[in-house]
């Protein structure tokens, strides 16, 4: 990774720029008695409090992206993530709805708050994705809205005055919906993976999953691994970054067993067993969106909200962020965009999406 | 007294079914629609065969270049001493590839050439044993994820509407909750109106037929295009008797169970009530369409030549102008005719000369 920027950023440790440490479980050191012996407590395991307590004021982003065929249920999915209405849905059955002729990209924010902690979630909708006869390239719009957020984020970067937090638009995870043919992944499905996997984090869904029995499912799933791992595509997690051997397994478990998640979405909610839940009503009985024996949309919800957001947004930047920097800054003959040899001033360099290590 | 009234021919009916139960029955059925969409699980539980055991599914990097292939199976089903031989036309790989274009016109193709075997048999000499290849009716599988009709299914269905009846149905329908199969069918049946895609009509039942018929009819009809479900497995449900259906976590959906799916108005009317319709449709509507139109385009300059040329040959063979073969094909035979037409007339103003010449012979010898 190239470490070209000043280090002007240690001490800043607060900002935007420096991703926080992964938190660790919240359980104050013993005093560790090394050469000296601690003549008592210090505080210094105080420092997660601090750092809670800073994120809590500043808040964070997040931007997630859904790409799939239309009706595979991707706005009501990510409704149903955040428990309200952040991604406006297509449209109700009654209205109209026009196919669009080329992928459009449609970034909505919505601000969520909880326990004290605000988010800033962008939802970024890709409608028209897979939807034509001629599906060709359909996947060069997003790849092209993906990098020139990096380029956002690098021209803020190179600013001789940069601003305290720079805005984040970058994309930290896309939810790639699969459709639940029971076969296998489509051609379309292996393109855009294979294309996209090397600049975003992507997590595979199985949309729809109702449709599927438990061994159909299980045996879907698999066939699935199978041709993602033959076809050389690494989805989030990706093996290459875990960090230590409790990363390793723990992700080795997702990747192995659960992935991708088949999921079911809902926003309506139903009476079961005295209880009120989100779930869609079949005159053969409710599927609980909730329930674990039903759908693993809880497992999905876990995964990306309550255990790996933070990962999702330190290997945005960590890795993809950086491969996009090397490269611009290769391009541009080691130095930053917008500054020629000898100093002379060049015309900023229009944001091309980065060709993709294969 | 009777006996002088009572003619006879009220028996008729009974001699054409003693007739076709001992000729036996054929059907083609063609089924088409992205994969994936339980097309034939659905043939299976319509027929209840095992038709689709041996079947390979390709893995998705092989069908990145993989193009639309028909594959034709036949079974022969039997059933109260009538025998069907049922032919099935798949499509598979519609639908897959990245670039959709123009993937149906090989379907296009394979019926355009069975009304044109028809055609060529139906025109030739021995008409015994014409075998019947038209494909009597399309099923067309609807994703129920989408919104409707997508594009290609659009672009599919108005390629073969004039040619084949087409019965249009929501595949894997147990995704749907009531209010959105009603939604979705709605919205299906506003987009055929909106395409002027013309699908097979089911005929009105005859006037004498009672209330409750005649209801269940609209009711059957309303019901189009329909949500079905299929499947070969029986489960047992919580102790009640078995049922063909789907086991999931949450309860189980029942094939045969008309609350759950459309199954069971789909087999009614398809093989039940409607299966001679389809055929007499196929012969008197679509083909007949087919060759009028294959004739009318005989009738363009060119062709009017020849045609005229065959008149006055009286080596001709046959007054009824050639039946069409493929474009390539065509030319070259007509190129062929044409010489051959040419080089017999040659001959038989040649030998007409010559009788002109030995009868004038013959005259001046006569007269000497």
């Amino acid at each position: 990774m190239s470490k070209g920027l000043p280090e002007a950023r240690t001490d800043a440790a607060m900002s935007e720029l420096v991703p926080e440490p992964r938190p660790k479980p919240a359980v104050p050191m013993k005093p560790v008695s090394i050469n000296s012996t601690l003549l008592g407590y210090i505080g210094i395991d105080t420092i997660i409090e601090q750092m809670r307590k800073k994120t809590m004021k500043t808040g964070f982003d997040f931007n997630i992206m859904v790409v799939g065929q239309s009706g595979l249920g991707k706005s009501t999915l990510v409704n149903t993530l955040f428990k309200s209405q952040v991604s406006r849905k297509a449209s109700s059955w009654n209205r109209e709805e026009k196919i669009p002729k080329t992928v459009e990209i449609k970034a909505i924010g919505h601000v969520i708050e909880e326990g004290g902690v605000k988010m800033k979630l962008t939802v970024i909708d890709t409608p028209g994705f897979g939807d034509q006869i001629n599906n060709e390239n359909c996947w060069e719009p997003i790849e092209k809205y993906i990098n020139e957020q990096y380029e956002k984020f690098l021209k803020e970067e190179v600013n001789i005055a940069r601003k305290k937090r720079i805005p984040d638009t970058r994309v930290h995870c896309c939810l790639y919906f699969i459709s639940p043919t029971g076969h296998s992944l489509r051609p379309l499905d292996l393109e855009f993976m294979k294309h996209l996997s090397k600049v975003v984090n992507i997590i595979p869904v199985i949309a729809k999953a109702d449709t599927m029995t438990l061994e159909e499912k299980s045996e879907f799933k698999q066939r699935v691994r199978k041709e993602l791992e033959v076809n050389g595509i690494e989805f989030y997690p990706q093996k290459e970054f875990d960090e230590d051997l409790e990363d390793k397994t723990e992700n080795d478990k997702i990747r192995q067993e659960s992935m991708p998640f088949a999921v079911v979405g809902s926003d309506k909610e139903y009476q079961v067993n005295g209880k009120r839940v989100l779930g869609r009503k079949t005159p053969w009985g409710i599927i609980e969106v909730e329930n674990l024996n039903h759908c693993e949309f809880a497992l999905l919800r876990d995964f990306v909200i309550r255990t790996h957001l933070q990962d999702l947004k330190e290997v945005t930047h960590n890795i993809h962020y950086e491969t996009y920097r090397a490269k611009r800054l290769n391009d541009n003959g080691g130095l930053p965009p917008g500054e020629g040899l000898l100093g002379t001033v060049l015309p900023p360099v229009p944001a091309t999406p980065c060709p993709t290590a294969e | 007294m009777q006996d002088k009234e009572y003619v006879g021919f009220a028996a008729l009916p009974n001699q054409l079914h003693r007739k076709s139960v001992k000729k036996g029955f054929d059907f083609t059925l063609m089924v088409a629609g992205e994969s994936g969409l339980g097309k034939s699980t659905l043939i299976n539980s319509l027929f209840l065969t095992n038709l689709y055991e041996d079947r390979q599914l390709p893995e998705a990097s092989a069908r990145l270049a993989q193009t639309l292939t028909i594959e034709r199976r036949g079974v022969e089903i039997e059933e109260g001493g009538i025998k069907v031989k049922l032919t099935l036309v798949d499509t598979p790989g519609f639908g897959d590839s990245v670039d959709c274009s123009d993937c149906w016109l090989p379907v296009v193709r394979f019926i355009e050439e069975q009304f044109e075997q028809y055609l060529r048999d139906e025109s030739g000499l021995n008409r015994k044993n014409i075998q019947d290849s038209r494909v009597h009716c399309c099923l067309y599988f609807i994703s129920p994820f989408g919104r409707g009709l997508r594009p290609l299914d659009v672009a599919f269905l108005r390629a073969v509407h004039e040619k084949v009846n087409i019965i249009p149905v929501i595949g894997k329908a147990d995704a749907l909750m009531p209010k959105e199969t009603q939604a979705l069918k709605q919205r299906i049946r506003d987009q055929l109106k909106e395409e002027e895609i013309n699908i097979y009509q089911f005929p009105d039942c005859d006037s004498d037929e009672d209330e409750d018929f005649k209801r269940q009819d609209a009711e059957m009809k309303e019901s189009i295009p329909f949500a079905v479900v299929g499947s070969c497995e029986v489960v047992r449900d919580g102790g009640t008797r078995p049922v063909r259906g789907r086991r999931y976590s949450w309860g189980t959906v029942e094939v045969e169970n008309p609350h759950h799916c459309d199954f069971l108005n789909l087999r009614r009317m398809l093989v039940q009530t409607h299966l001679q319709d389809l055929k007499e449709v196929t012969h008197d509507i679509l083909y007949e369409g087919y060759r009028a139109s294959c004739l009318q385009s005989l009738a363009r300059p060119g062709a009017r030549d020849r045609a005229s040329r065959s008149k006055l040959s009286r080596q001709s063979a046959t007054e009824i102008p050639l039946p069409m073969l493929p474009l390539a094909e065509t030319e070259k035979l007509i190129r062929e005719k044409d010489e051959e037409l040419r080089r017999m007339q040659e001959m038989l103003e040649k030998m007409q000369a010559q009788m002109q010449q030995s009868q004038t012979q013959g005259e001046q010898s006569d007269a000497l």
